[in-house]
């Protein structure tokens, strides 16, 4: 009786903890969003930020896709770029209307716009999974791309359609005129976006979605029909995606064709996999470096597109998990214990990475910059391109670098496979 | 009363090979029946056209007298028919207890619900409890299926079957490469669990064979030579020859 009683009370004193430090998470998150302008309050950062609410927005929708139902889309940015389009046109209409909506609803027409499409074009393209749903995706992809550049009336033909988000109706007396009050908009809509996400992720929708993503095969011997868990699946992305290429269309005030093109699906797949697909905060992590190194990278070097590859090549080759595949991993060495006997053999391996990582870099800059002889500044130090000492320098760190750096790896991975072993014994799952 | 399952002439070819000839059976209501058969014979493909997973070349299948062939394996499965896999068939990536509620959802009429908590609903969890309860999986609810032990993995495929409360349950093989005790505990837990259902069971271990069954059923080259109480099949001349051998004493 007495075991009963307390075995009974003990549940909902740990889901009380658990929800606790759940609903914390969240609240940190917000109380961030919103002392973050007030931290960093330069143009050029609130704008980086701004982006960054965006893209995260816009991961998330793609995960719904790619870490949620197992569907690998390549162009998902279709759904971002119409609802681009669609809240571009609904704030002209509401301008010339007159009608009394104001700014924060229009990424609401954004997610419309995303849903519409996705309904119309999702049934056919959900049909089936893996190859079969990423070739047609890539088909539609370009489709929608070329077609709106042909497609002017409603597109703008090369320079898209403009707006003018100060013209829409006044809410609480602000205009959206300056890049701050653009960013809480943003930053709104981020944290409605991302709850309602993950709120989606606890229904029975969302969970037949991973049973989909696993094995659609049985999910047809437990009563589901696999295509239509991935339709209802799709047509969420799709509306978030809308929300998202909304919120860009606001950011910006104008829509082209560059929104729903390739290279935005290439993004968003990127950034949602580099984060890691397997947990809700993955794509957010994926989003935020992605977007950062896009905007720090493009002013230093010509060829941050390579470095993208590298990194993506890298995280598909030796981190499949993403970043938050990399930091979930510690979960069961923290809990038994053994993490700090993993931790000397991280910092071993710093110097080593970092040297390889430079000789990569100095190597790569090297060859971009031969031909036209532009200086390579790495850490302060200015490197030569056309001079034999900097590919000499290039080639030692590379070589020397990869050697000692694999050395360390090695005891990584050693003292990792010990401390996980401990770890499963005193029974915390890796 | 009309069977629970009659199939009535169906034949499955694949490309031209007859792999199910003339198939003929009868499964009556609340009757536990097993196919047996040398390997290759086509139970397997037997349980794939009952239950939807192949449509038959021709011929039909009915549940509770309604014609089913040629319907989805998830229409013929809301229709209260449930199957297990020879080979396990579980969502690997998620834990024993998702595996199992997954299984519950729809026959609790959740369906695509893409507006509630699945966390708070009562019947889902209690029934899911239950299950996990059954299946003696309780203890490693949290662990991914993929994880599992064999034994475990064949006990969960058993619980996902059961857990919409099918009226017409279905196993192959349930205790194929499992140890003797497993395979005690195993029929155990199949005798108890189908309790009051119509059960058809694919099974190669004669004992479990003849002590679980009302009714068997012999398939060979993807025909049925006889079908009796276990006593019938036993003192069957041509089931003695084509099958059962010296092993029928
Ligand atoms: N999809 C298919 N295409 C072609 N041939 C198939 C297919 N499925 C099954 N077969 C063939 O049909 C025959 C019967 O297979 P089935 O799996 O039904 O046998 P079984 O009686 O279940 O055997 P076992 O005892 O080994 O499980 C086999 O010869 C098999 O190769
Ligand atoms: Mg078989």
């Amino acid at each position: 009786m007495s075991t009963a009683m307390t075995s009974t009370s003990k549940v909902p004193a740990e889901a009380a903890g658990g929800s606790l430090r759940f609903y914390g998470v969240w609240l940190i998150g917000i109380i961030v969003l919103i002392v973050l302008p007030m931290i960093f309050s330069s143009g050029g950062l609130l704008t980086s930020f701004s982006l960054i609410g965006i893209a995260i927005v816009f991961a998330l929708s793609y995960n719904i896709l790619l870490g949620q139902t197992g569907l690998l889309s390549f162009g998902h940015a279709v759904h971002y770029g119409l609802g681009g389009f669609a809240a571009c046109h609904m704030m002209n209409a509401v301008v010339s209307h007159g009608w009394p909506i104001p700014l924060p609803f229009i990424p609401l027409f954004g997610g419309i716009g995303g849903l519409v499409f996705a309904m119309i074009i999702g049934w056919v393209m959900t049909k089936r999974a893996g190859t079969v749903f990423a070739m047609i995706s890539l088909g539609i992809g370009e489709l929608v791309a070329s077609s709106s550049l042909i497609l002017r009336s409603v597109f703008g033909g090369e320079s898209g359609i403009t707006t003018d988000r100060t013209a829409l109706p006044k809410l609480l007396g602000w205009s959206f005129g300056p890049q701050l009050q653009v960013y809480y908009l943003i930053a709104f809509w981020l944290v409605l976006s991302a709850i309602a996400m993950y709120a989606l992720t606890r229904t029975p929708l969302g969970r037949i979605s991973n049973a989909v993503r696993d094995n659609p095969e049985r999910v047809q011997f437990i009563g589901y029909d696999p295509h239509v868990v991935r339709y209802i699946a799709y047509c969420f992305a799709g509306f978030f995606a809308g929300v998202a290429g909304g919120l860009t269309a606001i950011n910006f005030e104008i829509a082209n064709s560059a929104l729903l093109g390739a290279i935005q699906s290439g993004l968003v797949l990127f950034s949602t996999f580099i984060g890691g697909t397997a947990f809700f905060f993955g794509p957010i992590l994926g989003a935020i470096l992605v977007t950062y190194l896009q905007l720090g990278l493009t002013n230093l070097t010509t060829a941050w597109q390579l470095y993208f590859g590298i990194i993506f090549i890298g995280i598909v080759m030796y981190a499949p998990g993403g970043i938050a595949g990399l930091l979930m991993m510690h979960r069961p060495l923290i809990r038994a214990g053994t993490l700090w006997t993993v931790i000397p053999s991280y910092f071993v391996a710093i110097v080593p990475t970092i040297a390889l990582a430079c000789g990569v870099i100095l190597a790569i800059e090297t060859v971009a910059r031969f031909s036209g002889g532009d200086a390579i500044n790495l850490f302060g130090i200015a490197f030569n391109p056309t001079s034999p000492v900097t590919w000499i320098a290039a080639a030692v760190l590379v070589v020397g670098g990869a050697f000692v750096a694999r050395l360390t790896w090695r005891r990584i991975a050693e003292a990792w496979d010990r401390a996980a072993t401990v770890a499963r014994d005193r029974g915390y799952l890796a | 009363m009309t069977a629970a399952i009659e199939v009535r002439a169906v034949e499955k070819r694949f490309g031209n090979v007859g792999i199910i000839r003339d198939l003929n059976l009868s499964v009556a209501r609340g009757e536990r029946h097993a196919i047996i058969g040398p390997n290759g014979a086509g139970k397997s493909t037997t349980f794939n056209l009952i239950s939807g997973h192949i449509a038959p070349t021709s011929g039909e299948v009915k549940l509770n007298g309604d014609l089913i062939s040629g319907l989805r394996p998830f229409e013929i499965n809301r229709r209260g028919l449930s199957r297990s896999f020879q080979v396990t068939n579980v969502f690997a990536r998620m834990t024993v207890w998702e595996n199992v509620r997954c299984a519950v959802l729809w026959a609790t009429g959740h369906r695509y619900a893409f507006w509630k908590n699945v966390d708070s609903l009562p019947e889902v969890r209690e029934r899911t409890a239950q299950i996990l309860d059954d299946i003696h999986l309780t203890h490693r609810r949290d662990v991914p299926a993929g994880l599992l032990t064999y034994a475990e993995q064949r006990e969960l495929e058993i619980g996902i079957t059961i857990a919409s409360g099918a009226t017409v349950v279905m196993l192959d093989e349930p205790t194929a490469g499992m140890s003797n005790a497993e395979t005690e505990r195993a029929v155990a837990l199949i005798r108890r669990l189908t309790e009051g259902k119509t059960l058809v069971i694919v099974e190669h271990d004669m004992s479990v064979v003849f002590g679980l069954a009302d009714r068997i059923s012999v398939l060979v080259y993807g025909h049925i030579i006889a079908s009796g109480t276990p006593e019938e099949i036993r003192r069957d001349p041509k089931v003695k020859e084509a099958y059962l051998g010296e092993e029928a004493h």
